[in-house]
């Protein structure tokens, strides 16, 4: 039961990431309905912000408090992750819009090759290894909990209470919402739909390099090639959640999260990702349209 | 943050006042952008801690280029790219094109001097210039051949067009021959020109087939079908390691493997359509890519019998049909049967006309296909798959012979691929290899069997040349390694062709069937699928 | 109707059929027949669930309830609701057109056509394999293939055009080529979904000179809001309003049917409000307020926040809609009306004079009239036609 509790514990951390990236997924799909392959890639930028600045903190001052640090980090982070993901969509989006559905998969595929290899060339392609930020561990009834693994939670149970806020309550989410709906409509009726899709990349940029740092944070390290498992995974989360729906994405990447820490603990760690894979294809062929996605209604 | 700028300010605006303004946009996202990611560079010192080095030079570099390149385009790149368009009142006629202004006799003329002169100083380059200018002088040189053959195919371009199959076959066919005259004739030796032709038969001719074979293999299932598949490379590796396993372990030869691996890929291929018959769009893509990294985890983590990232070594060669044999050591070892010089290139050759063999074969079921009723079918499906319905077609059953058709292909490559290389192991079958034949396709013109064949030539061709730039290390030093830019260019290049034509070198389809004449549908009519 | 008529002149006969989307009663309990040779046409309101029936004939959709039997000219016969989809087409002989038409816009017409044969393609490819190797049975085959094609693009007029991709045709060529490619299956019933739709005079009256030409070999089931067309060329005509059929026989008799009339022209608010009071039905004036025809609404774009749309739209998949065929139903008032009218023939004595006039004056004028509304209905197509359904569905 204490190691069930214990796994738990652990696939709700996982889980915390990959939501919050399989936001950034779910959202830019709810609103252009295109799979920006680069989000996986964006999430590593996200990370190895976080690492510059971290490292840039070590080499400025003596000391820094650790929360003050991370919050540096996480802010720093979101601002140029946004930055990018921006650019991304202004460059290599926004002229194919309208066109062709397969184009705009590409030039983000091939975002995401440029993206990592951008990184590798510039960062070099070894591991970036960082001495632990937290290390506090605190152990109640034999299950242990990390404060690291507490930081994940709340940050993102906090991002995604804001995060909630702001498309169910505000004109923009109106907007956003508006625009998925129906894009030319909503444009006729005066919303910028170019600065709300553009404003949905900067959000979900925001959310993957929280997440980004959050999972520095966790592992100590990051390399140029991990946006690809994390991005998949999101995306799988996403996909399984229902792609467009924003609780879908957060319960996909909880599952995701569960399911590889169940499996590693119970069964095979080589093999989680495979059940995670395979629950994934289990799932959409009895619910077509993921958990929490709305059935496609076949009209004829 | 916005670049656009209001519309009156852009009707004022001179387009140098307004290429000055984005310029200063440009380069201050670049810096945003870069400040950190070039500006610092994480590097470990001795005692493995991470530390910072500063770059700022090349930070201020990058961010001026892109500001310069910026300018560049609005000021002058736009207006000349719209002013192509206008056609000039007086005459009525469209202004000289870029490419009739690019290609002139002056200029093909020198380049032949050029490439020619060059060619006759070969050997004593190093001699007479010194080893830095000698790097230029041969990089020059195929510059100079290069737009001497781009001039002339531009030149014929229309008789190229209309003859383009068989111009492309026969260019094929050639290719080996010609390479290793060539090279003969340059080396002064025949045992030369065949050592020499190495590199280009394999490293330029066999993978750039594979790549053709693998995207006529996908096409089958994205351009005709019309459904996404992101885990192409699943069958490539099953293909790859049926032949492995079972060449390694019962000796079988590849002309029985061959097959079996084909089938054993569309087997695999029908059993991924099962599950995702219902899917549609990014559910069935990502359930594609979720079965390409169940094939690839399980060849790493099987290891009794993938023997995982430890690869599988020791795969038997392809025999010349059973004839003669390739290896050295063999009675029948093609050199002695044929009483001629040892040299490794007869085996690349020989694979390289096989994988050529095994291209021709693609297409040529491909295009029949296309005119019997399931290539009708799976054209019909990727159009409209209610209708289909409507009119009788089982759609299940269609979807799973599309699946089947691809993967069949895609085994047949891999096969070919294990033979190949001797050694199979799961780093080849990664999901950036179904990206890049994804690419291949749709950079192509979804279901055009010769624009994918230009695509993978120009993105294949492309990028293997840049291993060959190795001059440039002269120029950035001994730590600049061309091949690291590789996929940085190659992922660019995907964006670039993509922006440049949305819909692929070849937008428009062939029909399968005419009453009167043969009119290539605009690609405008034609649909991708939703599955 | 005609329940003497034997089975074997009855092509196709719908029981007891029921359609439910939810709470939504699309069909309900629809019970008709159509007779080998003709032309039955079914028509209605918007939304009177006509497609659905289609739906449910070709199989696109399972009815909840009820049984449709094909009776084939060999004698064999078919239960439509139990065929899978592809099936029906395949070997019932059963095609179909779209409203939405649905042709491959990027295959040329041959091609069109040719995939419409694709069964009697694949036997005779050998499944493919023996079409592979270039075996000339299948040469031969493909070469009648295409005649027929050639046939029906020179019935359609469309033999010019043959080479171009059906993309690229004008719409009311766009609907003849759906006709000839679903006859290019062989069908022994064919369905057309309101194929005059947005078609010109001109063009309308081609149509009915190719449909009066299928007519001789094949049966057609029509769905049609143009009232000319439909009066013309039909031999029977069933009538439906809010899934329910409330009018069978031939096109005289149903042009003359006040319920007809009440469905199509309505009968104004006022008279229904005090016949309804009258008659006490609390329950019908309730339904009467419910919201908007959500078929009509945004329904069925994949929606990203799933939450906070659906509290401001109604979704057919949630079951939560009520059914609104009994109150809104204009014929339904009318049977209300009459019944009235004879309960309590005091204070109606005025009334009962309207009715009459209401049943006799419109005999000359309300064909007219009617066909000149569902005309104008549906030149303006669905957009045009939409309103008319709001206003009939959702009465505030
Ligand atoms: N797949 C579906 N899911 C939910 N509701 C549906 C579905 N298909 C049809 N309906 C509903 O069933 C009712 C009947 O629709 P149908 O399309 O059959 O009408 P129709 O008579 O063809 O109308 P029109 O003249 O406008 O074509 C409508 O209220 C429609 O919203
Ligand atoms: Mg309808």
């Amino acid at each position: 039961m204490q190691y069930f509790v214990q796994q738990l514990i652990n696939g709700l951390t996982l889980g915390s990431i990959y939501g919050l990236i399989a936001i950034g997924y779910t959202m830019v799909y709810g609103i252009i309905g295109m799979i920006n392959f680069a989000h996986g890639d964006i999430f590593m930028v996200g990370a190895f912000t976080a690492l510059i600045v971290f490292l840039i903190l070590g080499a400025l001052f003596y000391s820094v408090p650790v929360v003050v640090a991370l919050l540096i980090m996480m802010i720093v982070g979101m601002l140029l992750t946004s930055l990018y993901n921006w650019t991304i969509e202004k460059v290599a989006y926004r002229p194919l819009r309208g066109s062709f559905r397969l184009a705009p998969l590409i030039t983000a595929i091939g975002m995401s090759i440029a993206l990592s290899n951008f990184v590798q060339v510039t960062q070099g392609p070894r591991n970036k290894p960082i001495p632990p930020l937290v290390s506090q561990v605190y152990t109640i009834d034999g299950i242990s909990v990390s404060l690291k693994q507490i930081i994940i939670v709340l940050v993102t149970a906090v991002l995604l209470a804001i995060f909630w806020y702001l498309v169910n309550r505000t004109a923009l989410g109106r907007a956003q919402r508006a625009c998925e709906q129906d894009r030319k409509m909503a444009a006729l009726l005066g919303v910028d739909v170019d600065r709300t899709i553009s404003i949905t990349f900067i959000m979900g940029a925001a959310l993957a390099a929280v997440a980004g740092t959050l999972f520095l944070m966790y592992y100590g390290v990051v390399v140029f090639s991990d946006g690809f498992v994390p991005g998949v995974k999101a995306f799988t989360a996403a996909v399984l959640g229902g792609i467009g729906s924003l609780p879908g994405a957060v319960l996909g990447g909880l599952l995701i999260g569960f399911i590889e820490s169940m499996w590693s603990a119970y069964f095979s760690i080589d093999y989680k990702d495979v059940a995670a894979f395979s629950i994934l294809a289990i799932v959409l062929i009895f619910l077509p349209s993921g958990i929490l996605g709305r059935p496609e209604v076949e009209k004829v | 943050m916005a670049v656009t700028v209001s519309p009156e300010r852009d009707v004022v605006a001179t387009p140098v006042q307004r290429a000055f303004r984005e310029a200063l946009y440009a380069g201050a996202i670049a810096l945003g952008l870069f400040v950190l990611f070039i500006g610092l560079r994480t590097d470990q010192n001795i005692s493995n801690e991470l530390i910072l080095v500063r770059r700022w030079g090349l930070l201020a570099l990058v961010v001026v280029l892109t500001a310069v390149g910026r300018f560049l385009y609005v000021a002058y790149a736009q207006p000349f790219a719209a002013s192509l368009k206008v056609a000039d009142v007086a005459t009525g006629l469209l202004p000289e094109s870029m490419a009739t202004r690019f290609f002139r006799l002056p200029y093909f003329i020198a380049a032949i001097v050029i490439a020619f002169a060059l060619l006759v100083l070969a050997g004593s380059l190093d001699g007479l210039l010194g080893p830095d200018l000698a790097g230029y002088a041969r990089f020059l040189r195929a510059l100079a051949i290069i737009y001497a053959v781009a001039s002339v195919m531009f030149y014929f371009r229309s008789f190229i067009h209309a003859h383009f199959s068989a111009l492309g076959v026969s260019a094929l066919a050639l290719y080996p021959v010609i390479v290793v005259l060539t090279l003969a004739l340059y080396t002064g030796s025949v045992a030369g020109g065949f050592q020499g032709s190495l590199k280009w038969v394999d490293n330029f001719g066999i993978q750039i087939l594979i790549y053709v074979m693998l995207a006529w293999g996908l096409n089958i299932v994205i351009g005709l079908a019309g459904l996404l598949d992101l885990g192409y490379v699943a069958f490539y590796a099953v293909g790859a390691y049926a032949y492995a396993l079972l060449g390694t372990h019962f000796g079988l030869s590849f002309w029985i493997l061959l097959p079996a691996a084909g089938c054993m890929a569309a087997f695999w291929g029908v059993m991924l359509g099962f599950p995702v018959l219902r899917l549609r769009g990014d559910y069935l893509a990502i359930v594609t890519l979720a079965f390409g990294e169940i094939i690839r985890l399980v060849l790493i983590n099987w290891r009794e019998v993938t023997n995982g990232s430890a690869r599988i070594s020791g795969i038997p060669k392809v025999s010349f049909f059973g004839l003669m044999s390739f290896n050295v050591s063999d009675p029948n070892y093609i050199a002695k049967v044929l009483n001629i010089a040892t040299s490794s290139a007869y085996y690349k050759i020989f694979l390289y006309y096989l994988i050529l063999g095994l291209c021709l074969l693609t297409a040529f079921v491909t295009i029949r296909l296309r005119r019997l009723p399931v290539g009708r079918a799976w054209e019909a499906l990727r159009e409209d798959e209610i209708a289909c319905r409507s009119l009788g077609i089982n759609t299940t059953t269609t979807k799973l012979t599309a699946f089947a058709t691809g993967a069949m292909f895609g085994g047949f490559a891999g096969s070919f691929f294990a033979a190949r290389q001797g050694f199979v192991s799961p780093e080849s079958f990664v999901f950036l290899e179904s990206a890049i034949v994804l690419a291949i396709v749709v950079l192509g013109g979804m279901g055009s069997l010769a624009g994918i064949a230009v695509a993978a030539l120009v993105m294949i061709g492309g990028t293997e040349a840049l291993r060959e730039l190795d001059f440039l290390k002269r120029v950035f030093g001994p730590d600049f390694t061309p091949e690291l830019y590789r996929m940085l260019l190659f992922g660019m290049a995907m964006v670039i062709v993509m922006l440049w034509k949305p819909r692929g070198f070849v937008g428009s389809r062939e029909p399968t069937a005419f009453l009167k004449e043969r009119k290539t549908v605009s690609g405008s009519f034609t649909k991708e699928g939703h599955g | 109707m005609n329940a003497q008529a034997s089975a074997d002149d009855l092509i196709l006969q719908v029981e007891h059929l029921s359609m439910k989307f939810g709470g939504l009663v699309a069909i309900g309990d629809l019970s008709f027949q159509a007779r080998r040779g003709e032309i039955t046409a079914l028509i209605g309101p918007n939304g009177a669930g006509k497609t659905t029936v289609f739906n449910c004939i070709t199989g696109f959709y399972k009815p909840t309830e009820g049984m449709i039997t094909l009776n084939k000219r060999d004698g064999s016969t078919y239960l439509l609701e139990r065929l899978p989809n592809h099936e029906i087409p395949a070997r019932a002989n059963v095609a179909r057109t779209f409203q939405n038409i649905r042709l491959f816009s990027g295959m040329t017409l041959l091609e069109n056509l040719l995939v419409a044969q694709h069964n009697k393609l694949m036997k005779a490819s050998g499944y493919t394999f023996l079409g592979l190797f270039g075996f000339p049975s299948y040469r031969q085959a493909s070469a009648e293939s295409i005649d027929l094609a050639r046939h029906w693009l020179e019935k359609a007029d469309l033999v010019d055009r043959a080479d171009d991709p059906a993309g690229d045709l004008p719409y009311g060529a766009q609907r003849r080529l759906e006709i000839a490619r679903a006859m290019c299956t062989g069908p022994e019933l064919l369905c057309l979904d309101e194929p005059a739709a947005g078609l010109n005079p001109r063009e309308s009256a081609a149509l009915n000179e190719l449909l009066m030409d299928i007519k001789n070999s094949t049966s057609i089931l029509l769905i049609e809001h143009d009232m000319s067309v439909v009066m013309q060329i039909s031999d029977h005509v069933v009538v439906l309003e809010y899934g329910r059929k409330i009018s069978d026989g031939n096109p005289q008799s149903v042009r003359t049917d006040p319920r007809v009339i009440a469905a199509y022209l309505g009968v104004d608010d006022e008279e229904v409000e005090t016949v309804l009071t009258e008659v006490g039905d609390e329950d019908v004036i309730e339904q009467l307020d419910t919201g908007p025809d959500a078929a009509h609404g945004p329904g069925n774009s994949a929606s990203m926040m799933a939450g906070p749309v659906s509290d401001t739209v109604e979704h057919a998949d949630e079951g939560e809609r009520v059914t609104v065929s009994k109150g809104a139903s204009k014929a339904a008032q009318v049977d209300a009306r009459s019944a009235s009218v004879a309960g309590k023939p005091a204070p109606v004595a005025k009334k009962a004079a309207k009715v009459s006039t209401a049943k006799a004056a419109p005999k000359k004028t309300a064909a007219k009239a009617a066909a000149a509304k569902a005309d104008s209905a549906s030149k303006g197509k669905q957009a045009a036609a939409k309103p008319a359904a709001g206003k009939r569905g959702g009465r505030k």
